[in-house]
């Protein structure tokens, strides 16, 4: 079998040209640097960077009953949001673990967009529509329609405003705008995966390299700089925010992955909700912590985590941390030794390093 | 645009060795640096620790990747490059000076012979850049 060529960014040759070096993620070929990783990183902490983040998935639910439809397939409660307001969720499966996580926007009750990852596309949108019982709602993949960016960092908002008549201020996180940046007609979103403050903005595929031209002149003096794949998940886990396939996935619970704030078991029924109302009544086995390393070297993805000699586990996500400068990951650990301050181990090579688990998220932006 | 000091041999993995009095200097490669990327942590032996050509005497880790060290030749290493400890970021930034990593004592000096000059090694990159 001939492995399937990977798909390409509208902004491919934008990309080409400005240098970045590639990477392979979930079936795309995306930048993953353009200058270096930690400087990238350091940009969108103390001045704001611009990724092409196009291969996310983009799908829209449309019809009279598209919000019943998301309830039902979603654990959290999405008939608390208001026109134009966006919240953090997760498809679930009847036991109550991961199809995705994902953000939904809210244009209005019949009209959704979804914000899914990559490699989980095409399984989301059938998943949806095989759970659609006699719901009128229809699930349209408009991935390739649209492109999407995420400006991100305390300069973010100063920077598209130069662009844009909306009124920035008066978008507050995890709300959005329609309106026309250097003259597009985009949906703006104060959303992100960074942990700072930003915008991510759903483009035309046609007018994207416009776009994203105009936003890299325009915020040049600010310090605005062109940012890869391997600074925002260096970002991401430095806020705490999950990667699916690595932090979770279709086994391992919501409770589990500690993101309970986003299970509404009160909202009424949905796919899932059996299975982890019985799990917080029999309560966790395990539960996803930060952790820090006690030594220089990284602990990396796939090593193994040990508690009194006995492997426990491995790192889910782990990295060098270029903001807080030390060697951070994520793991389940057995749920009596997720308490702050506790000690384990982590494995690099022949070696068994420290770890403790820390309060999360490692990184929070000053306000 | 990836330099190739002349006073210096190459491995096909992207070490150099500039070798004076029976001790080597080692260290990866502008290519490989740059390849790499950002280096965060780098794994070195013991003074004292003695290897074989070939054989790995440590990582060099950056943000994104785990990469193995290999030695040039065989011997025994008589010091490491402290400095790599507190500032990993000297092999970016300076690969062939400051950013070297271990020297070692020869035990096998012939084996110089069966690695890579300047103008060899710029070549192989060139090739390895064209696959």
């Amino acid at each position: 079998m001939v492995a399937a060529q990977p798909k390409r960014s509208p902004l491919h040759a934008t990309h080409e040209a400005l240098g970045a070096r590639f990477t392979e993620f979930a079936g795309w070929l995306m930048p993953l640097q353009y200058t270096g990783a930690i400087e990238e990183h350091l940009t969108v902490r103390t001045a704001a960077g611009l990724f092409d983040v196009s291969h996310m998935g983009r799908l829209e639910i449309r019809g009279r009953d598209a919000l019943a439809l998301i309830q039902k397939v979603t654990c959290n409660d999405a008939a608390r949001l208001r026109d134009h307001q966006v919240q953090y969720s997760a498809l679930t499966t009847e036991r109550g673990t991961f199809v995705d996580d994902l953000t939904i926007y809210r244009f209005r009750e019949d009209h959704f967009l979804l914000c899914v990852n990559a490699a989980n596309r095409e399984k989301d949108a059938r998943w949806i529509r095989e759970h659609r019982e006699g719901e009128e709602a229809e699930v349209y993949d408009v991935s390739d329609q649209l492109a999407q960016l995420a400006l991100q960092g305390p300069a973010a908002s100063e920077i598209l405003q130069l662009l844009t008549d909306v009124q920035l201020d008066h978008i507050r996180f995890y709300w959005f705008e329609q309106g026309e940046v250097a003259g597009v007609s985009c949906l703006i979103s104060r959303t992100g995966y960074t942990g700072e403050d930003g915008f991510e903005l759903y483009v035309p595929v046609d007018s994207v390299e416009w776009v994203w031209n105009r936003l890299l002149d325009a915020g040049h003096a600010a310090g605005l700089r062109p940012c890869g794949l391997a600074a925002r998940n260096t970002l991401r886990l430095e806020a705490r925010m999950l990667l699916y396939g690595h932090d979770m996935d279709e086994t391992t619970t919501v409770w589990e992955a500690d993101l309970g704030w986003i299970v509404k078991l009160e909202k009424g029924d949905f796919i899932g909700r059996d299975a982890l109302r019985r799990q917080k009544e029999e309560g966790l086995h395990r539960k996803l912590i930060g952790f820090e390393v006690h030594d220089r070297a990284p602990a990396r993805e796939g090593y193994p985590v040990l508690i009194q000699g006995r492997v426990v586990g491995q790192v889910t996500s782990g990295s060098y941390a270029p903001f807080l400068r030390k060697n951070i990951g994520l793991t389940y650990l057995p749920i009596e030794h997720t308490t702050v301050g506790t000690r384990f181990q982590i494995r690099v090579r022949e070696r068994e390093v420290e770890a403790e688990v820390v309060p999360t998220p490692f990184y929070k932006r000053p306000r | 645009m990836a330099t190739y000091p002349e006073d210096c041999l190459y491995t096909r993995e992207h070490e150099w060795i500039r070798v004076e009095d029976d001790v080597g200097v080692i260290g990866i490669t502008d290519y490989a640096q740059e390849a790499l990327g950002d280096i965060v942590y780098v794994e070195l032996p013991s003074v004292g620790d003695h290897f074989s050509q070939g054989e790995p005497f440590g990582n060099v880790e950056s943000v994104k990747a785990v990469s193995e060290l290999y030695m040039p030749v065989s011997g025994e290493i008589v010091e490491v490059n402290e400095d790599l400890a507190e500032s990993p970021q000297l092999v970016n930034e300076d690969p062939y000076g400051d950013g070297w990593m271990v020297k070692i004592a020869l035990s096998d000096p012939t084996e110089l012979e069966t690695l890579m000059s300047a103008s060899e090694y710029e070549e192989y990159v060139r090739e390895e850049k064209e696959k």
